[in-house]
């Protein structure tokens, strides 16, 4: 059939762009090979020039990639299906980006990107090191293309591209038995309504820089391993891992913050496993940079170093495969669905854990080896049981450990118990150890399906990490502290007592003012963790104030050589301000309400977080009175906003909150809700809407009644009692409207309600040219609505009902958290911390050079 | 490794190990398990993770006027067991369209008192030609 109105061209041209970026950086990572192992200098000349060009074709390629989805996406090209899946009429531009990495395809564009764009920078600045570094990094471009190829091999499909067309994706649908599909297909499917935030434009990128980010330190621990120049590749490598701590760190806080602003994990932190698997290479990657620091002063760690390095990287890759493989579907409602590219996923992870342990063995022999073994676990795992790539896991880290153990000897001597370098390395393992511990509980839904178990994740997850990791932020808080003020090799006992002196009482008082004042009385786990939690947070003082007190005392004020100082406060305040509004977050919506006494069974023992709100009916919720005013609808989306007025009973404040939520978005069923927030210095307030009333069950049986009335009499209602005041009567109408003869009548009742609650109402009665018209009011709040059927001048016909349909109420949450800016800040100084780190870095390779 | 900082990393680990077993036990072992509607009413007051789906010919019991923490409805597994559920919280909205629940609780006498659920809803990007066809429906004219 031939279609009409498709735009095939940008859509055949982009795929052509993947195949060619595919094609190119195979070429630029044999061409860095050749250009390191070539003998003759004129023969490396001609390969790496080779190998440039070839790198400089794919970072080109995956560019104009960007920027024709981009198009296609800003122009609604619907024939697509990513642009159909991903986005709608009504996006606004910036939501586009967000629309390119919402799903798999187009954030494997982006994480390419970033490797590109890495690339160019390399190229520039790493002299001798190029070759075997981007060839590492080249190698890396290689599979991640593969990942956007979309290509059917002997009927394996390979990749998936974003440029796929929908009638070929589906071609049995009915639709595209029509030869003008493409005009009938109105809209799109829209972008997921939790991803239509502002920080879902800035936060995938900025965590993809930080992933992409830790293949450079990576790259420069294999090229060691290839040009058996084992200690020299940390001097590159430390810049870049400082500026991968720095870019990752944020990153994974803007996720957070992120999370904390639409509240869809329920506050910044939910131990989800889509967060752990980027905070765990983030851990391992600051553990590496500490054991570099530890080579570079004293030559030890070496070994610990190259480990560490390779692990961020493969962590990386492996949590890569845990959010896109679909295997956490029951722990983590923010994982990718599967794509059916999980055994392409694997390879990818697999390639990079035995490409460090193959090339580490000595001798082309060992390496074919090696190679074999890779092979047959391979092999093991697909035929005979899922377990072996478990041990082919432990196999190939085994043979790392083995090599690197026999070309770097060990050293003799031992380091002395007050040296900085024994402590530095403690803080490093035991940093490493959290992150075991993290990403072994996160694992187990990769062990169930390796062992066909079928355990469930823990009752309170997150009391389940954290009961575990309240004590090693207690440890890691107290070395942060120390560490510093002792020296490499040796420190004398009296210098350091006398310099730690003043940061550690400083500490104490301050931590005993925060204990007086901050009540921190979180005893939900009892008084073993609330212990636990005054250890860690005077640790994390402790932590801020002695590495405060350093810049001046250990450094002398020097900004250059302030880096780790800072970087350090920075941290302290991440656990510290973690640490107090995780313990001192208030649920404020608590169902506290006079009105809405206990009805249902179980709601006595358990005050529910929900409370509802009537329009208009002013409400108590603990310290606020609150007050459902009005709402309104987004003139092009789905989208209610709702006004809610919070004054707190002391009169002191009052503020306007405006959650929102999304209706039936898209034809998707249900309730979207984005909660809104009041941020002060030290809290903020949120409140979200947790359901409405749903329009299908609220159709309206019941009717008038009828009541024959005189002024001054009363009726009854269920809830109360109306007095009818007065009827007012206006005759002097215009006749255009009205006609001859018109009249309007106008009641004046009172409604007492039960609660003490006195409204007016005034319904209305219109004789206009002949008709009567009535106009009924309604007390929204007491269900009712009154109207005025016949007045002859004396009695009056009143019309009552009472219908729940006419109730217009939201349910919502509120809560407050205190303190999160200090762990905002602490994010932000210490990212400040790194960059100057990486400056002196790069200034102190300078001079060496 | 030296002897010392062997020394001194398992005191470490043995210290952490000894502080966390004097942690409140309670319902916060490591893991739990993944049960049958059937095998999780042998378990009386167990936390367990049961996967189920609502059962559509049985009312949902949600009235946020009266009570908005307050939801009740049957589930049914795909082995054919039928148990109430009690989730003391606010009606998820999507739990009519959702296709299966993880639900995590505990039974108490014949219903199963639920702390959270996870709802399964056909994913907008799942492949699922059905879905597709749904949402191209509301897109087409």
């Amino acid at each position: 059939m031939d279609y009409i109105g498709e735009h095939l061209l940008p859509g055949k041209i982009g795929h052509l762009l993947i195949i060619i970026s595919f094609v190119a950086s195979i070429l630029a990572t044999f061409s860095y090979y050749k250009s390191f192992r070539s003998i003759e200098p004129n023969d490396q000349w001609k390969w790496k020039k080779l190998a440039r060009s070839a790198f400089i074709i794919d970072a080109v390629s995956v560019f104009a990639v960007f920027i024709l989805l981009y198009s296609l996406i800003a122009n609604h090209r619907y024939e697509y299906t990513y642009v159909y899946k991903n986005s709608g009429n009504d996006l606004e531009p910036k939501y586009i980006f967000s629309s390119i990495w919402s799903a798999s395809e187009g954030s494997f564009l982006l994480w390419t990107i970033w490797h590109a764009i890495l690339g160019l920078v390399m190229m520039k600045t790493t002299k001798k090191w190029e070759g075997p570094a981007m060839m590492v990094l080249s190698f890396a471009q290689v599979c991640l293309a593969t990942m956007m190829l979309g290509i059917y091999v002997f009927g394996i499909k390979i990749g998936s591209s974003p440029f796929s067309l929908f009638r070929e994706q589906m071609p049995d649908l009915p639709l595209f038995g029509y030869a003008d599909y493409v005009s009938r297909i109105a809209d799109g499917n829209g972008l997921n309504v939790l991803l239509q935030n502002y920080w879902m434009v800035i936060h995938p990128p900025v965590l993809f820089l930080g992933f992409a980010s830790t293949v450079v330190p990576f790259s420069f621990a294999i090229g060691g391993l290839m040009t058996k120049n084992y200690g020299e590749w940390t001097k590159q490598a430390l810049p870049w891992a400082l500026f991968s701590a720095a870019v990752l760190g944020v990153g994974v806080m803007m996720g957070a913050a992120w999370a904390y602003e639409s509240l869809s994990f329920g506050g910044y932190w939910a131990w989800d496993p889509v967060e752990n698997a980027s905070l765990v290479p983030w851990l391992v990657l600051v553990a590496g940079i500490h054991t570099i620091l530890i080579y570079k002063h004293t030559g030890r760690s070496l070994r610990s170093s190259f480990y560490l390095i390779i692990l961020s990287f493969i962590l990386v890759l492996y949590s890569t495969f845990l959010t896109r493989s679909g295997i956490l579907g029951e722990t983590s409602v923010h994982s990718f669905a599967d794509l059916g590219m999980n055994a392409q996923l694997y390879l990818f992870l697999y390639v990079f854990f035995w490409l460090p342990a193959i090339l580490s063995s000595i001798g082309a022999k060992n390496q074919i080896i090696g190679f074999l073994s890779a092979l047959t676990f391979l092999l093991l795992t697909n035929y005979i049981h899922p377990a072996f790539s478990l041990i082919s896991l432990i196999a190939a880290f085994g043979l790392l450990i083995v090599n690197l153990g026999k070309i770097i000897p060990a050293r003799q001597k031992e380091e002395a118990g007050s040296s900085r370098e024994f402590w530095m390395f403690i803080g490093s393992i035991i940093l490493f150890i959290s992150s075991l511990i993290i990403i072994g509980q996160t694992s187990l839904p990769v062990f169930n399906k390796i062992f066909g178990t079928k355990h469930a994740p823990a009752q309170d997850v997150e009391f389940s990490y954290n009961r575990i990791l309240i004590f090693i932020a207690f440890i890691i808080g107290i070395l942060t502290a120390i560490t510093q003020y002792l020296k490499y090799k040796e420190t004398s006992s009296s210098v350091f007592f006398k310099k730690i002196a003043i940061p550690f009482v400083v500490s104490l008082i301050a931590s005993g003012f925060i204990f007086s004042f901050g009540h921190i009385n979180y005893d939900k786990y009892g008084m073993g963790f609330l212990i636990s939690i005054w250890m860690a947070v005077a640790s994390s003082v402790f932590a801020i104030i002695a590495n405060f007190s350093y810049i001046w005392l250990g450094v002398k004020g020097s900004l250059k050589l302030s880096g780790p100082s800072v970087a350090h406060v920075g941290f302290g305040m991440m656990l510290l301000g973690i640490l107090i509004s995780s313990s001192k977050k208030e649920t404020l919506s608590f169902n506290t309400s006079g009105i809405f006494v206990n009805f249902g069974e179980g709601s006595k023992e358990n005050s529910g977080e929900n409370l509802t709100l009537v329009k208009g009916l002013k409400t108590d919720m603990g310290k606020y009175w609150v007050t459902y005013e009005s709402d309104s609808m987004h003139p092009k989306k789905a989208q209610w906003y709702y006004k809610l007025k919070f004054e707190s009973k002391d009169g002191k404040e009052g503020f306007t909150l405006m959650p929102n939520a999304f209706i039936n978005y898209k034809g998707n069923q249900g309730l979207m809700a984005n909660p809104d927030a009041k941020h002060y210095w030290d809290h903020d307030i949120f409140a979200y809407i947790t359901a409405l009333p749903d329009p299908e069950k609220n159709t309206d049986t019941s009717s008038f009644h009828n009541k024959m009335v005189k002024v001054g009499d009363s009726i009854f209602y269920s809830k109360g009692y109306l007095i009818l005041e007065n009827v007012k009567t206006t005759d002097s109408l215009p006749v255009e409207l009205f006609g001859n003869n018109g009249k309007l009548y106008e009641a004046r009742l009172k409604v007492h309600s039960k609660t003490n609650s006195i409204y007016t109402s005034f319904p209305k009665l219109a004789l206009a040219k002949g008709a009567e018209i009535s106009v009924p009011d309604t007390i929204m709040s007491e269900s009712l609505v009154v109207q005025l059927n016949k007045f002859d001048g004396k009695t009056a016909e009143i019309g009552m009902k009472e219908s729940t349909s006419v109730l217009q109420y939201i349910t919502l949450k509120t809560y407050k958290f205190p303190f999160i800016i200090v762990l905002w800040l602490g994010t932000i100084i210490m990212a400040i911390g790194l960059v100057i780190s990486i400056v002196r870095r790069l200034q102190v390779n300078k001079i060496a050079d | 490794m030296k002897k010392t900082q062997i020394v001194l990393l398992v005191l470490i680990i043995a210290a952490i190990a000894a502080l966390i077993s004097l942690m409140p036990k309670g319902g916060t072992d490591l893991m739990s398990s993944y049960e049958t509607i059937a095998s999780a009413k042998e378990k009386q007051g167990k936390f367990v993770h049961v996967v189920a789906r609502l059962d559509k010919t049985k009312p949902v019991e949600y009235d946020a006027v009266k009570n908005p923490n307050y939801l009740s409805f049957t589930a049914v597994d795909s082995l054919g067991g039928t148990v109430k559920v009690v989730y003391k919280n606010a009606k998820p909205d999507n739990l009519e369209h959702s296709d299966r629940l993880v639900m995590k609780g505990k039974m108490q006498g014949d219903q199963f008192e639920c702390n959270e659920i996870l709802m399964k809803c056909p994913s907008k990007y799942t492949d699922d030609p059905k879905r597709i066809q749904q949402s191209l429906n509301n897109n087409t004219n």
